[in-house]
């Protein structure tokens, strides 16, 4: 990896050239929480000011502009009994400024699923390459547990990563069109200062983190199968969907058809599901085999820390704790996960 | 000025260029290009099942497709959308497929109500199949339980044409009431031809009914197979699966040689939606067709 370090007035220059020519999307503040704390979401933005790099973090993850809940698969066009099938992929490239290492590496999750592996999805393939991401270092941020999953930091999956040392940036290039973006502006090679001071900022940021005992988890997941932590939590949970929605790495879906008016066209969406709603697993005429919410949420976490551990060898959850903070019964993943840890000792 | 970033279009990459292959699962596709496909025969079956003949109409197409018994394929109506249906015709003919449906949703009634000559659309074929190459020399117990035999049909087939390969062939379907079985003007070919066993049993007779009354179960209390070399494949309800799998160990048989093929609302056919994940196995990749010992590892799988 190539290291460079740019002033951060130069940087800013490069998001005006971003700015110039392409579509920008960057952490923006949007309100304040009724404890008076700022309420961020990555938008599309216009102008400099409107950027706030120095956000703790958003309620929805940078995930929709790579699986937007709505997105049309193909369409249909009718005429005289007969019908064609129109399939379109996304063209246009953006920048994706911002970026904190969970969100990234949440890409690299959902890179596993849908652009390796079997039937690499040409949607998503075609959004990740035409996004180019600015990864930025972060004081932990409240409630977050990246550090016990392993996704509080990253070293590829983006195309700039930058670290914030007071008058300038660390920056790590890890893409020839980063390079040649970051050469548009004044930039320099790092010193054996800049360096120390990177480490340094590096080891604040890891004080910072909170401790999880995680280990085990997916062996647990297993054991605990009929705790009764399940039932307990089930009971709280309203099947609302919202934990992934918010998620940077849920990606399940259902699809749904849509007749325009004149019956002329039609497009068939993917719009995104969450496996804590009802109908998730029925089938035709109507058996469900996750009926209750209990079962739901345990096949959530199931999911995320055991099934997907076996497949690709770490826990989908990235530890951001968005879901947590957006659960409107209380339901968070360091809770339950504190729970089943107490159960297995017991 | 010339742009930062150049636009990606993933339409030129090379292996989009290559003719559609579903059957290649790891190379870039469009994913979800559909093949057209003409309803050539419209067969009613039972008050609520029909078969559809369904031909792709494109030759190359027709030419490419091919599937394996007890694999699955989405069926596009446009404008009501997709289903997962299993295949349920022979695999000698080639892009000519037949899909048993029962009406039970939006789409499936679309299709009942649809007509010869109408032009739906095909993806895949998806998932695993029954391991045919590796049961042979074995004896062969093919169980089907209502609308299991929908997925039965196409191992049958197989069977039938392929009969040298395999020892001795029982087919043994039932249903709750005769007027719900399937296919019974087949019985008497498969029953005609020599060395092939057919029963067929219902829970409940009624004034025709000449045939065996009881459960499934009870078919197979008077076989005698010698277990070592015995391959097993079921298809029905969930709960089928347990009476009639726990019957199979007793007499011996494997579990890792009988088969089953589960039923899961696919939304993509391709490990993407997640609607028929179990844990985090996905019915449309590592199944739907799975040996019983796999089964019996996944939670809630039946």
């Amino acid at each position: 990896m190539l290291f460079r370090t740019v002033l951060k007035e130069e940087f800013n220059r490069l998001i005006d050239i971003f700015l110039s020519s392409h579509e920008v999307i960057a952490p923006k503040r949007i309100d304040v929480d009724r404890d008076g704390k700022p309420v961020h979401q990555f938008l599309p933005v216009s102008s400099i000011d409107e950027i706030d790099l120095g956000y703790e973090t958003t309620e929805y993850s940078a995930k929709t502009y790579f699986l937007p809940f709505k997105e049309t698969l193909s369409s249909f066009c009718y005429e005289d009994g007969d019908w064609e099938q129109e399939i379109k992929y996304r063209l246009m490239p953006r920048f994706l400024v911002g970026l904190h290492p969970c969100d990234i590496n949440a890409l690299l999750k959902l890179d596993k699923v849908l652009a390796r592996d079997y039937f690499p999805s040409p949607y998503y393939i075609s959004r990740r390459k035409n996004t180019f991401i600015v990864g930025i270092d972060h004081e932990p941020c409240e409630g977050g547990f990246c550090r016990a999953v392993g996704a509080d930091t990253v070293t590829h999956g983006f195309d700039l990563f930058l670290t914030d040392l007071g008058d300038r940036y660390f920056v790590a290039i890890n893409s020839d069109r980063g390079y040649n973006a970051l050469n548009r502006v004044q930039c320099r090679e790092v010193t054996e200062q800049d360096n120390q001071d990177y480490l340094h900022a590096r080891a604040q940021i890891a004080q910072g983190h909170k401790d999880l005992p995680i280990h085990n988890l997916p062996n647990l997941m297993d054991i605990e199968f009929e705790s009764p932590v399940w039932d307990q939590w089930g009971a709280k949970c309203l099947g609302c969907g919202s934990c992934a929605q918010v998620c940077p790495t849920c990606y399940c879906y259902g699809v749904k058809e849509d007749v325009s008016m004149d019956h002329t066209r039609s497009e068939k969406k993917k719009i995104l599901y969450s496996c804590c709603i009802k109908d998730f697993a029925e089938v035709a005429g109507g058996h469900n085999f996750r009926p209750d919410r209990a079962t739901r949420l345990k096949y959530r976490y199931y999911h995320q820390h055991r099934g997907f551990a076996e497949s690709y060898e770490s826990p989908m959850c990235v530890g951001c704790n968005r879901c947590g903070r957006a659960c409107l019964a209380g339901i968070n993943p360091p809770d339950i996960i504190r729970d089943l840890q107490e159960e297995g000792t017991v | 000025m010339k742009h930062v970033l150049e636009p990606y279009d993933i339409t030129r990459e090379s292996e989009m260029l290559a003719p559609l292959d579903y059957n290649r699962r790891s190379r870039l596709k469009d994913t979800d290009r559909i093949y057209p496909a003409e309803i050539i025969n419209v067969i009613r079956l039972t008050e609520m099942e029909k078969l559809f003949q369904v031909r792709i109409i494109d030759d190359t197409d027709r030419e490419r497709f091919t599937f394996l018994p007890g694999q699955f394929v989405m069926l596009e109506v446009p404008g009501y959308g997709e289903v997962p249906i299993s295949i349920s015709s022979s695999l000698s003919h080639k892009g000519f497929i037949e899909l048993c449906i029962r009406r039970v949703g939006l789409v499936t009634n679309v299709l009942h109500k649809t007509k010869r000559g109408s032009k739906v659309g095909i993806r895949g074929p998806f998932g695993t199949h029954f391991p045919m190459d590796k049961m042979r020399g074995n004896n062969i117990l093919l169980i089907a339980g209502g609308l299991g035999l929908a997925p039965l049909r196409a191992p049958i087939f197989h069977v039938i044409e392929n009969r040298s390969y395999y020892k001795d062939v029982y087919i043994l379907y039932g249903a709750k009431e005769t007027n719900l079985l399937l296919f019974n003007y087949q019985y008497e070919e498969w029953e005609r031809i020599a060395d092939i066993n057919l029963r067929v049993i219902a829970e409940e007779g009624d004034a025709n009914w000449t045939g065996e009354i009881g459960l499934i179960t009870d078919l197979l209390d008077d076989i005698q197979v010698d277990p070592g070399s015995t391959s097993a494949i079921v298809c029905g309800p969930p709960v089928m699966f347990k009476f009639v799998c726990s019957r199979l160990t007793e007499m011996g048989i494997p579990m890792h040689r009988m088969f089953v093929s589960l039923e899961r609302r696919m939304h993509c056919g391709m490990g993407k939606c997640c609607r028929c994940n179990i844990g985090s196995t996905y019915t449309c990749l590592d199944g739907p067709v799975f040996d019983y010992w796999s089964v019996l590892n996944l939670k809630e799988a039946i």
